[in-house]
């Protein structure tokens, strides 16, 4: 049973090798010695998940299984999960329990996959460290010492160190691809709209995107199959029927036109990353695809841009957090003033303060065009980009991240340097596309992730892309020692 | 752009956030940076492109107009920090409305 | 006069949904505090606005309406602003491109000549919930249900002059949101309310005053009264040398005086942009014409049909088709009357009129029906009964004594139209009388009422005036 992939588990389930109730109580123990470590989990839902995990065992002995059924399985904190504890890092809402499930959520329980806990991420997934949740800072599994990125740390630590087969994360700016690639995992940022945003708690609209984090793409392409679909609860979901990813995983990938942007490989990148990712490229020729180098001109600005719209969105969308309905409130307020000034000021953290702060002032009378309008004609000439690089090409390759797994607390006091660890991330949000990162190799011990970036709604050949590649290396088969 | 002290008391108040002296000295440094930043968007000419909200070129869906929620007050107002006799309470709002 | 009012309105109307604008949970008036609240209305964390179609249907009946241009492109924005009523922190709502725009209503002024009032626009929004202030110490209490309940507010351009104008504009439009069937127009409970942007400036002066905006005023004669202190205060104001100061002012009805709410004034700065959970609203010409083929007639098309069909005064058409009901009614009278609309209209905006007035009742409620005031006027018209005695029917068939047949047959209020009886009954009355038979007969013309009184005595009324007159007119002068 040690480390085997979600895929490899749910064949276990059907042929009966082992039950969900056994395969759960081996993953809750695993979070028992294990997560001391990394702090990867905020709740662990101890009872709920045997419970399920009986529910799924009794559902397959009645022959009614999917291929979810008693799959254990972890949700980020920014899911609303029923009757049960969901936080988003902040201490607002420490005392929330939804009284709601979220569509991915529903998904989730629909398919019978065994919900362990909720997992640990920067507050409101503000952040690229992890560093920024209430519950304190996720460690990752390959160097304590070291951030395991984020936002959806918690999840990508739990994945790596094999906590849980498989978790959902979110991506508004790369917090589900950073992580994977900080941590030496696969994820997936699907097309903005394949995926309902209802039930997840909101930081930019436009921009956030739930998706699913796993060892493989194989596994990627289970959950997504799960994941995603309309949603009649999400005005910005796309009524588009989803195709079966598992299907054509294993096509081959001859002919394909991979594009290599050459700002992707400029001077911030690693040395060594760049070497990885040649590799990475030079694999992919051998496997008949051909490659090109192609311009992403305005990459640079998407960062400045992004800085803007989430801001924007954030100081907006973090309103309803007034201590009135729900989470905290400020002890003994004076006045009503008193009561939203406390209450928010006590129940956001720093970083979270700090983008409505940016947001507000972006919004405000006098610096609309200037900042959230001009933020989003950058977005039109970064589609633009994309648009023309996808007349040439069918994917584009490049790193994730431009470093590997930095020190915690080494870019806590300058927010713009862990800002810019975003720089190949961000510009896909803004376009909407779909992206992924997997592991491609290491760099003194640490994980290096590859991006893959499709067109929009192209999940199927990013997945296929991937696991072509994963069926010739074996670096998405490594655990760091200790686990 | 630069901000002033000022500015951020006033951004403060407007996003309903208490900002010590102590807070007002390490943000206004910080979000000036972050500003600063932001305008490297001004090196880009935008004159020919048009915003997008949305990166999805499509139009709002329209609901049937049918009521689907019942009454869930109780489990509401479960998790509400003060309520009474089914209202949500806060101190008193200055009647100018 | 050597002032002249400006005067612009903003009527925020409630559209008559069964559901909320983004949510599925219920508008209805007056259930328990937030029980008709639902996640969407409480702005729980993750969730996501969905728009209700039948609100953008009404939004179009009101632009085809008001004579407007119906947008092919609309978007909600989001109203940035803390206050315990307004869950999300923000209000949806349409800001740089309405659903509505440019648009125009005539309005008919009381010296029968009509006037064009512009409308600038007319979107969509979501209403907020309210605070309750009275029965906690210190605290407020917070009511959600109305949050979210759908608001379309109109937006008229400065163009009345007068208190009056303004009425005349509001009741207008009143009349029309209800033939559309878009609200219900009840102003007490907040279904219909009215903002007034109010100046003044100097006759002959072209630039505007400085205005103060009157806040949410829920009568139509508190709208006029609040109007008429305004001005007189911002006279009184400049006259003596200050200035009027642009603000937001309340009406007290109970004092009869409008006061500067402060407070509201502070820095406003609603940070407006696209609601990102939202798409831009698009209409297709399809969908404008399939609303259109809907449309009920409208107030003006009816006017102007009754003043051809029935040849009715602009006047009484004007008092007619100011609620859909009324006209109805008369409509239903005209039928029921064997076609005599003017006499119908006096009667309905005469005697049933005042009957309801003078016992406080709306129409729907009269307990005289259509059918009932139709077949009374078609009695006096194949003169059955006279004028006089229909007055009494009436009377008896708003006491619900029965059918109009019935009570003219039960207390033998028949008209006598028989000739030879009326000759019998007058030739005893120049029997009886035979000194003023001698004196009319010399000349005493006048003595001709005389016989008449005597006749209407004998008969109780009954007898046709106008046969009674032929025939005595012979007889005397035999």
């Amino acid at each position: 049973m040690e480390y085997k992939t979600l895929t490899e588990l749910s064949k276990e389930l059907t042929t009966k090798k082992i039950s969900s109730v056994e395969l759960t109580q081996f993953f809750l123990e695993r979070i028992k010695s294990f997560d001391k470590k990394l702090n990867s989990f905020i709740t662990v839902t101890e009872d709920h998940a045997l419970q399920m995990a009986k529910q799924a065992d009794e559902q397959r002995a009645k022959g009614e299984a999917g291929r979810l059924t008693g799959i254990p399985f972890a949700q980020k904190d920014i899911f609303c999960t029923r009757g049960i504890k969901t936080t988003c890092g902040s201490k607002i809402l420490d005392n929330f329990i939804s009284p709601y499930d979220a569509t991915v959520v529903k998904r989730f329980n629909d398919a019978g996959a065994v919900l362990l806990g909720k997992t640990n991420m920067d507050e409101f997934a503000m952040g690229s460290s992890n560093e920024n949740s209430y519950y304190g800072p996720v460690k990752n599994p390959w160097d304590l010492e070291r951030v395991p990125g984020g936002s959806s740390g918690g999840s990508a630590a739990a994945v790596a160190a094999y906590l849980t087969p498989g978790a959902t994360g979110t991506d508004t700016g790369g917090s589900i691809r950073q992580p994977a690639a900080l941590c030496g995992i696969s994820g997936i940022k699907p097309t903005y709209g394949r995926v309902s945003r209802y039930g997840m708690i909101a930081f930019a609209s436009s921009l956030d995107q739930g998706g699913p984090m796993a060892r493989t793409a194989e596994d990627l392409a289970l959950l997504l199959q799960t994941m995603s679909g309309f949603d009649e609860h999400d005005s910005t979901s796309v009524d588009k029927p989803v195709p079966d990813y598992l299907k054509t995983l294993n096509d081959p990938i001859k002919g394909l036109r991979i594009g290599l942007p050459k700002e992707f490989f400029n001077q911030g990148l690693d040395s060594e990353i760049s070497k990885i990712i040649h590799d990475a490229v030079r694999e992919y020729e051998k496997l008949g695809a051909t490659v090109k180098e192609i311009s992403l001109p305005n990459t640079e600005l998407s960062i400045p841009a992004y800085y803007v719209i989430a801001p924007a969105e954030c100081s907006s969308n973090l309103a309803r957090f007034d201590g009135v309905r729900y989470g905290y409130r400020c002890d003994n307020p004076k006045d009503l003033e008193d009561l939203y000034k406390r209450s928010r000021s006590e129940g956001f953290g720093n970083e979270v303060k700090r983008r409505i702060m940016i947001g507000t002032y972006a919004l405000s009378a006098g610096y609309y065009d200037a900042y959230y309008l001009k933020a989003q004609k950058i977005r039109g000439l970064i589609r633009d980009d994309f648009m023309k690089a996808f007349n040439e090409v069918d994917v584009i390759l490049g790193p994730t991240s431009p470093t590997p797994a930095f020190k915690l607390g080494e870019k806590m006091n300058d927010p713009v340097s862990m800002y810019l660890s975003d720089i190949y991330t961000i510009a896909v949000n803004l376009a909407g596309l779909p992206a992924m990162s997997i592991p491609a190799g290491f760099t003194k011990g640490l994980p290096i992730g590859m991006h893959l970036i499709g067109n929009l709604f192209d999940e199927e050949r990013l997945l296929k892309v991937a696991h072509n590649y994963q069926k010739v290396t074996d670096w998405h088969t490594k655990i760091p020692e200790g686990f | 752009m630069s901000l002033t002290a000022a500015d951020v008391k006033k951004i403060a108040h407007l996003a309903r956030l208490n900002m010590s002296e102590a807070d007002i000295a390490l943000y206004t440094p910080q979000l000036s940076n972050i500003l600063a930043f932001v305008e490297h968007m001004n090196q880009a000419d935008t004159s020919h492109i048009d915003p997008i909200a949305n990166p999805l070129d499509l139009s709002q869906r329209l609901r049937k107009d049918v009521v689907t929620e019942k009454n869930e007050r109780d489990q509401f107002q479960a998790i509400a920090p003060e309520v009474q006799v089914g209202l949500y309470l806060v101190p008193k709002v200055i009647e100018d409305e | 006069m050597e002032w002249e009012t400006v005067i612009g309105l903003e009527v925020h109307t409630q559209l008559l949904t069964k559901s909320k604008l983004f949510s599925g949970a219920s508008t209805a008036f007056g259930a328990d505090p937030n029980t008709q609240a639902c996640a969407i209305d409480l702005g729980f964390p993750g969730v996501l606005p969905v728009l209700n179609g039948e609100v953008v249907r009404m939004a179009i009946k009101l632009g085809l309406g008001i004579n407007a241009q119906i947008e092919a492109r609309s978007i909600f924005a989001r109203k940035n602003y803390f206050y315990p009523d307004l869950p999300k922190g923000y209000q949806i709502s349409q800001y740089e491109l309405p659903v509505v725009s440019r648009g125009f209503l005539d309005i008919l002024l009381e010296d029968g000549t009509s006037k064009r009032i512009n409308i600038t626009r007319a979107h969509l929004e979501e209403d907020a919930g309210k605070s309750l202030h009275e029965d906690f110490q210190d605290q407020s209490g917070i009511d959600l249900n109305r949050a979210g309940t759908p608001l379309l507010e109109i937006v008229s351009e400065p163009d009345m002059r007068s208190a009056k104008e303004a009425i005349a504009y509001l009741k207008t439009l009143h009349s029309l949101v209800v033939y559309l069937g878009i609200c219900d127009g009840n102003m007490q409970e907040g279904s219909f309310r009215c903002d007034a942007n109010v100046s003044v400036r100097r006759r002959g002066e072209t630039k505007f005053g400085t205005r103060t905006e009157l806040k949410n005023i829920n009568s139509f004669r508190f709208i006029e009264r609040a109007i008429n202190y305004e001005v007189e205060r911002q006279i009184a104001l400049i006259e003596n040398g200050e200035k009027v100061l642009q603000e937001t002012r309340l009406y007290d009805p109970n004092k009869n005086e409008t006061r500067s709410m402060r407070s509201k004034e502070e820095a406003n700065d609603y940070r407006y942009f696209p609601d990102p959970d939202l798409l831009p609203l698009v209409i297709s010409q399809d969908l404008i014409e399939s609303v259109r083929h809907e449309l009920p007639e409208l107030p003006q098309q009816k006017r102007q049909r009754f003043m051809d069909q029935y040849g009715l005064s602009a006047y009484d058409a004007g008092v007619l088709v100011a609620s859909r009901e009324l006209a109805n009614f008369f409509e239903t009278t005209v039928k029921a009357s064997g076609n005599q609309p003017k006499l119908a209209a006096n009667w309905v905006m005469g005697e049933l009129s005042a009957a309801l007035n003078k016992s406080n009742l709306e129409i729907t409620d009269s307990p005289v029906n259509a059918e009932q005031l139709g077949k009374l006027v078609l009695r006096i018209h194949d003169n059955t009964i006279s004028g006089k005695i229909a007055k009494t029917i009436f009377e008896a068939l708003w006491n619900k004594e029965g059918d109009v047949d019935d009570i003219i047959e039960k207390r033998g209020l028949k008209q006598v139209t028989d000739t030879s009886a009326i000759e019998v009954l007058i030739d005893k009355i120049i029997a009886a009388n035979p000194q003023q038979v001698a004196d009319y007969r010399s000349g005493k013309d006048k003595l001709f009422g005389f016989f008449v009184g005597q006749a209407m005595k004998e008969s109780g009324g009954k007898m046709n005036p106008q046969q009674l007159n032929d025939i005595l007119k012979k007889k005397l002068s035999g």
